[in-house]
């Protein structure tokens, strides 16, 4: 067990220290949330627009944003020529974990980034209880990554990578969702904790799903 | 070729029936319909709509069980199974989608209304239409079965969430349609007879569709090797 945390991690610090040698994909990731946010305040201009329209376009930032990024971890093996060499140098899994805990890791950068400028930017957007939005975050952000690793692994051996991504992604996605919109529409409301139990129920329930069923299938789709 | 006649007068028979008969406030012979209060000869979508959507359902059981089975034997047959369960359930998809919207235009005045069983089908068809996306976006057969397998299995891992998210989500919008509002209702006893009969009708035109496009699909097959 040891060995498999071992080799995820140091696919996992592999992988981040390629990314942060180049950091290509990093600015353009960061342009893209500045630019998301611009094109929705230019469009907002001086309107008031309700909270829960605005947790919804949140959401589609945050959306949009993982499928720019998250796809690289595979597609950028794929690129660069490196898939038979880490096929022969590690376990399937370890691969798995490496690249799931890589996501994360930067899809939570990158969701931390979007709040911050969006809470700082939306002046509509207040959010009345921190507990709910902060939970709503995390479980989002974990079951985000964990369901776009596996669809990223998917798609690097495709021929249309870029537009397949979204495509291949929003019905699994669409559960997960749905869930955080509304759990982040109760945030703004300032609802009571308790009552987002259920919400959290079913994104803590969905993480778990999807990891595991991630985990049984990587190995098919890994291998030629 | 006789279950092919038998199925065709079937139907027919079943189509026949769902318009002719007629709808009166209190039955009292066997071939005639109760009127439903704001429904009346709208109620008769039942016997099409509702087979059809169950019809879609069944495909993508059936194409994810076959995704398994591939996945486990590595056996082509199953993904040429599973592909052609998918594209006859995409197609019923669509038909119970238009059949649907329809319906609502003419019962709530609005093609779509975003209520829990109108996203699920329209989720269904979004599965449908990423699973084939995926498959034209593969050359290599064997990679485009693994995938495409792989695939459809996470994609029914994610479908049991709808049903207890959507609920929650949409609880303010309009009431379900005809489904669950039959469910409370006693049906009818000829209505529950036609619609049972235009059920199995319906599910037995899936499978021989299936059945003639899986052995459309293995001559094919063996027709693409042959000629490498």
């Amino acid at each position: 067990m040891s060995s498999l945390w071992y080799a995820s991690v140091t696919i996992f610090v592999k992988d981040l220290r390629s990314e942060l040698r180049t950091r290509y994909s990093l600015n353009s990731l960061l342009m893209f949330v500045i630019t998301t946010l611009s094109v929705i305040l230019f469009s907002l201009g001086s309107e008031n627009v309700s909270s829960d329209v605005l947790s919804g376009v949140l959401w589609i930032i945050i959306f949009f944003s993982t499928m720019s990024g998250l796809s690289r971890s595979f597609v950028s093996e794929e690129e660069r020529g490196t898939v038979m060499t880490l096929q022969l140098t590690a376990r399937p899994l370890a691969v798995f974990f490496g690249k799931l805990l890589f996501n994360t890791v930067l899809l939570a950068a990158l969701n931390l980034l979007t709040v911050t400028l969006y809470l700082l930017f939306i002046t509509n957007f207040v959010v009345q209880n921190y507990t709910i939005f902060i939970t709503t975050m995390g479980l989002g952000t974990i079951g985000l990554a964990s369901a776009s690793t596996i669809l990223a692994a998917i798609i690097a051996k495709a021929n249309t990578k870029g537009t397949l991504y979204p495509v291949l992604s929003f019905p699994i996605l669409l559960p997960l969702l749905l869930t955080v919109i509304n759990a982040t529409k109760m945030s703004v409301e300032g609802a009571a904790v308790y009552e987002a139990f259920s919400e959290f129920q079913i994104l803590i329930s969905y993480f778990i799903v999807i990891t595991t069923i991630s985990y049984l299938l990587f190995e098919f789709v890994w291998k030629e | 070729m006789l279950g092919k006649t038998i199925l065709g007068v079937w139907l027919s028979a079943v189509i026949l029936v769902a318009f002719s008969f007629p709808m009166v406030h209190h039955p009292s012979e066997w071939y005639q319909f109760p009127v439903i209060p704001g429904l009346e000869d709208k109620a008769r979508i039942l016997f099409f709509h509702v087979p059809m959507s169950w019809t879609a359902v069944v495909a993508f059981i059936l194409a994810m069980g076959y995704s398994i089975r591939y996945l486990v034997k590595k056996n082509m047959d199953d993904d040429i199974k599973s592909a052609s369960a998918a594209g006859l359930g995409l197609v019923f998809c669509i038909l119970a989608t238009v059949t649907g919207s329809l319906w609502a235009k003419f019962n709530w005045g609005s093609f779509w209304n975003w209520d829990p069983r109108e996203t699920s089908i329209f989720v269904l068809l979004l599965i449908y239409g990423a699973y084939f996306a995926l498959r034209s976006a593969l050359d290599v057969e064997e990679r485009k079965a693994t995938l495409s397998a792989v695939y459809s299995i996470i994609a029914g891992v994610t479908v049991p969430f709808f049903i207890f998210i959507l609920p929650r989500i949409v609880a303010s919008l309009h009431p379900e349609p005809i489904i669950n509002n039959r469910g409370k209702i006693d049906m009818n006893t000829t209505m529950l007879v036609v619609f049972l009969c235009s059920l199995a009708g319906f599910t037995a035109l899936f499978f021989w569709m299936w059945h003639l496009k899986v052995r459309t699909e293995r001559l094919a097959l063996v027709h693409q090797t042959e000629g490498e």
